[in-house]
């Protein structure tokens, strides 16, 4: 379990979800759902360069991009079909909150970062999943990168 | 106040043709006094993209499940959530949903615990209407509530507890689930999250038949023949079969039991909802690996009383 800080922006969408009642918080995750960018063509051209992320529960494709030494910005790219809101709504989340960041703080991010938007009820505890494990994936990734690099 | 059904052909052939519409058929009716169309999804957030004009959302999780014990809501509840989505005892409820109306079928089962009589499904489900390019909204429904009576929960006839299962051992079982979990090589649906079962496989003697078999590619069920040939070919049900039919959670199982019970005519058939969260979590129950469904142990009985 890693227990780091939160990085400003994700805080601040978390803070927004807290601030919000049940209803208004799953609207607020559908807007992130629509509002989740289009693949650029370098990888919607390319569907084979994306990864699935099984565990979601339905189709979720990620890639990354890790830039040079010394901070290794990461940036996200995610695809999800528009009848799966939910998982784009999940994936906007993470868009928002951790693209650009360095590396260090993208391994930073605690665990439990999903549980704290305050959608488990309604969502239940087995859709959050898909999230964490969106967020183990990206961890994974750049723990591969970096090592590959080292 | 209940609706005409829908009588094309297809469903002529099936053994309770009343039990679907059409999107013909539902684009002709929306709006008419008595119908009460709902949409049941997986995704909780598919509806708010967009539905059906005038359709309701029922969440199967936050709805109809107890949100503490692992139970369906009970009479008082069903009766709030019935007033307050303003269906009436007497509304004709035309359910539809995403994944070949794998949701809806639940939904409808859980509405046939409490003897709603009148409760449809929608050919295809959600995918099929989207397809066809029908009008979709965002717009929230004005729902008037309704007064629905108190009906207790009737588990008897159309739900099987795991001692009902036991006891059940010997006749026909179908398992629904894909054959990776029927042979107990995985414990979950491919690409799903694992959901705790300590012991893969099945139930001795449970035919494999995934439940999407029963759904054709555009998502619509397949037809009579089809039907007969996969049910009572390939898994050797006959006339007249107490027949039991589980997944992982129930919900899938639910498909299923829709196709056997209104499409196919079987006059008692369950759905263990249960299901193998809780049989392959359960302490001594017998399990079979592999692709052959197996026997009945001997030693079952003792463990049938024990569960009672």
């Amino acid at each position: 379990m890693t227990t780091g800080t939160v990085p400003a922006k994700l805080a601040e969408i978390i803070d927004d979800f807290q601030d919000l009642t049940e209803p208004d918080r799953l609207q607020l995750l559908l807007d992130f759902s629509r509002e989740l960018p289009a693949l650029p063509e370098r990888y919607s051209d390319h569907p084979e360069l994306l990864e699935q992320v099984v565990e979601c529960q339905s189709p979720l494709f990620l890639t990354m991009e890790i830039g040079e030494a010394p901070g290794h910005p990461v940036h996200l790219f995610f695809s999800a079909p528009p009848e799966a809101p939910t998982t784009r709504g999940f994936a906007g989340v993470l868009l928002e909150g951790l693209d650009g960041l360095p590396a260090a703080e993208v391994l930073a991010v605690p665990d439990d970062v999903p549980d704290r938007l305050g959608l488990t009820r309604a969502i239940t505890p087995l859709r959050m999943r898909g999230m964490s494990a969106m967020l183990g994936r990206i961890k994974r990734k750049i723990r591969e990168s970096v090592r590959d690099e080292a | 106040m209940t609706l005409a059904p829908d009588t094309q052909d297809k469903f002529a052939e099936y053994a309770h043709p009343e039990r679907l519409v059409s999107t013909d058929w539902l684009a002709a009716h929306l709006g008419a006094d008595g119908l009460v169309v709902v949409e049941s999804d997986e995704d909780v957030l598919l509806y708010e993209t967009g539905h059906i004009p005038g359709a309701v959302k029922i969440d199967w999780h936050t709805e109809l499940n107890d949100e503490v014990t692992r139970d369906y809501i009970d009479g008082a509840g069903f009766s709030r959530l019935m007033a307050a989505k303003g269906i009436a005892r007497d509304s004709t409820v035309v359910i539809y949903g995403d994944k070949s109306n794998w949701w809806a079928a639940y939904a409808l089962w859980v509405f046939t615990l409490f003897g709603h009589e009148d409760v449809r499904l929608l050919d295809g489900g959600r995918d099929i209407w989207v397809a066809e390019g029908r009008d979709i909204t965002t717009d929230r429904p004005d729902v008037v509530a309704t007064d629905y009576p108190v009906v207790e929960r009737d588990d008897s006839s159309i739900r099987a507890y795991l001692g009902d299962v036991l006891e059940h051992l010997g006749k026909p079982l179908i398992d629904v689930r894909s054959g990776d979990e029927y042979t107990g090589a995985r414990t979950t649906m491919p690409a799903y999250p694992e959901e705790g079962a300590l012991r893969g496989g099945h139930i001795p003697t449970a035919a494999s038949v995934p439940w999407a078999r029963a759904a054709a590619e555009d998502g619509t069920f397949r037809t009579r023949a089809e039907l007969d040939a996969i049910y009572r070919g390939e898994a050797g049900l006959k006339d007249g079969d107490d027949v039991v039919a589980y997944c992982r959670i129930g919900e899938r199982s639910s498909h299923t039991w829709f196709v056997l019970t209104h499409l196919l005519g079987f006059e008692r058939v369950r759905n263990y909802d249960g299901s193998w969260t809780e049989w392959g979590n359960a302490v001594r129950v017998p399990i079979v690996r592999g692709t052959e469904p197996g026997e009945v142990p001997v030693s079952v009985n003792r463990s049938a009383q024990a569960a009672r």
